[in-house]
């Protein structure tokens, strides 16, 4: 047993050790968490992490560009589009080529497109994580409209990889237009009754309400980004910050709040998938007519020098950091994941809660493992 | 500030600092013994306000071992990457910016993690995805016995 204290460093004797994970629903993926207990009050919560990790960055090191892009849909998987669209940015940036109207609208609608199955899927697991089985089935039901409109235009469901340096892989299915509006339509009618289930529940409001406060300033230390952070004041959108692709030609409000704690930290969320709405309202009916990709040359190699791009997930800031060295092949990539950059918090957040609101606070920052591990 | 300001206003602090200008942001190359001092100035003086270290980077330069920091500012949204090379691939050591920013924990654990780059002064040194016996697999040099790349 002392070996055993010891192995998870820690001095306590005294303290319980209770492993969450690595395979435990609420994790949500393969993370293992090593809780010290004082009766039910958490004392230190201790990631390990690895379980899923793949070495992408040094698979990176041997794979020509298009490859990679393969690649960063492994990463968070709920953001696939977003992942391909920072590193096309990334390498389109390198190559100084601009890039025709209809792309970055595309690009825009679909970045939204995910988001809101992104949040769906937070939607539908948090409340599921709180005891509401219900919340599964509509969160599911209503992202699987979104997954269809993926699949007939990308082929993919999840990992759709439908950008290339240059533009997106095929044009969009004639189809698509339609059945964004037709979803739209639907999720706006079904959008209060999520928050008549979750979001006005006493029950919800028990174990979420003033549960894990963060502050702004803690969370500019503590490097944390998206609608997490914003839920505490702090203002971080890229999006509104350095606007790429399509963001500096629509309107949309920055969800900020100053909580700061879980309750807040789903509130923006759910606001969010509405700002996505209004962002794909204004896009959906102004495609503009023209090529869908640049023709760029068979084999892409980047000038020598260091590029990096970032760009809003829906768990914040994903940056992309590419050294070139001339070749094919990148020198070194980097790439700084939310979710990486998000669990630093963890401990911080839970430490004098009890475990119950552990699995709370874990939800509410909206972890996705593979995006943590790379 | 803009890039050429912030130049000028590191310039200032030491000259020791090579500056240069970028085709994105002001990149700062300093000594490793530097970096802390350097970080601290940066985050603390009111003109820069470095408040948000965005991420590092272990890098291998096939014979030196480098940290790339890169950092933003909050009120002023302005960048600066600061970069540090050391030559000693047996015992590379660089100060841990950690008791600035929170951030550096986890991305300092996996520039040691990944590229056996150690930090000084960090709080909780440990691998973070493989187990102590594992290589350092993003050096340049590693010999990838389990082919995670063909």
């Amino acid at each position: 047993m002392e070996e055993k204290v010891k192995d998870i460093g820690t001095d306590e004797k005294q303290e319980y050790i209770i492993n969450i994970g690595p395979q435990h629903p609420s994790t949500h993926g393969v993370m293992r968490l090593v809780v010290s207990l004082e009766g039910e009050t958490v004392k230190n919560v201790e990631p390990h992490l690895g379980y899923i990790h793949r070495g992408i960055e040094k698979m990176c090191e041997s794979l020509t560009y298009p490859q990679i892009i393969h690649l960063t849909d492994r990463m968070d998987y709920l953001s696939a589009h977003i992942n391909n669209e920072v590193f096309c940015l990334a390498v389109e940036k390198a190559l100084e080529i601009d890039i025709p109207d209809r792309v970055k609208v595309i690009r825009t609608l679909m970045s939204e497109l995910t988001r809101i199955q992104s949040h769906e899927l937070f939607w539908a697991s948090y409340g599921m994580d709180l005891g509401g089985q219900t919340c599964y089935f509509y969160g599911l039901r209503d992202r699987e409209m979104v997954l269809d409109i993926f699949e007939e235009t990308t082929g993919g469901r999840m990992l759709v990889s439908y950008n290339c340096p240059g533009g997106v892989m095929y044009d969009l299915h004639p189809n698509f237009q339609k059945r964004v509006k037709d979803f739209i339509k639907h999720f706006r009618k079904v959008l209060p009754e999520y928050d008549e289930i979750l979001t006005n529940n006493v029950i919800f409001h028990e174990r979420t309400v003033g549960i894990g406060t963060l502050l702004r300033e803690e969370a500019i230390s503590y490097g944390i980004t998206g609608p997490s952070a914003r839920a505490s004041g702090f203002s971080c959108d890229v999006r509104k910050h350095e606007p790429y692709s399509a963001y500096d030609r629509v309107k949309f409000n920055e969800v900020l709040y100053t909580d700061g704690d879980a309750f807040h930290r789903y509130l923006a969320r759910v606001e969010e998938m509405r700002e996505s709405m209004n962002i794909i309202d204004q896009l959906i009916d102004n495609i503009p007519e023209g090529p869908y990709a640049v023709k760029m040359k068979p084999v892409i190699k980047l000038p020598e020098g260091e590029y990096y791009q970032r760009v809003e997930t829906p768990r914040g800031e994903l940056g992309v950091y590419i050294i070139s060295d001339g070749n094919k092949t990148p020198y070194r990539v980097h790439f700084r994941t939310p979710n990486f950059a998000n669990l630093s918090v963890l401990n911080h957040l839970a430490k004098g809660f009890k475990i119950a609101d552990l699995i709370s606070i874990f939800g509410s920052l909206d972890y996705v493992i593979p995006d943590i591990d790379r | 500030m803009d890039k050429k300001q912030l130049a000028e206003f590191i310039k200032s602090l030491d000259s020791d600092f090579e500056i240069k200008e970028g085709k994105q942001y002001t990149e700062v190359t300093v000594r490793p013994s530097k970096i802390h001092s350097l970080a601290r100035q940066l985050k603390e003086k009111e003109e820069t306000l470095f408040d948000f270290l965005d991420c590092i980077t272990g890098v291998d330069y096939g014979h030196d071992l480098g940290v790339i920091y890169h950092l933003r500012s909050t009120k002023y949204q302005h960048f600066v990457v600061i970069k540090s090379r050391t030559a000693d691939r047996e015992n590379p050591q660089f100060d841990s910016v950690t008791d600035l920013w929170q951030a550096a924990n986890l991305h300092e654990r996996e520039a040691y993690d990944l590229l056996g780059i150690r930090f000084t002064n960090h709080p909780d040194l440990r691998r973070l995805f493989l187990n102590s016996s594992w290589g350092f697999p993003l050096r340049k040099d590693y010999v990838d016995n389990d082919n995670i790349t063909s």
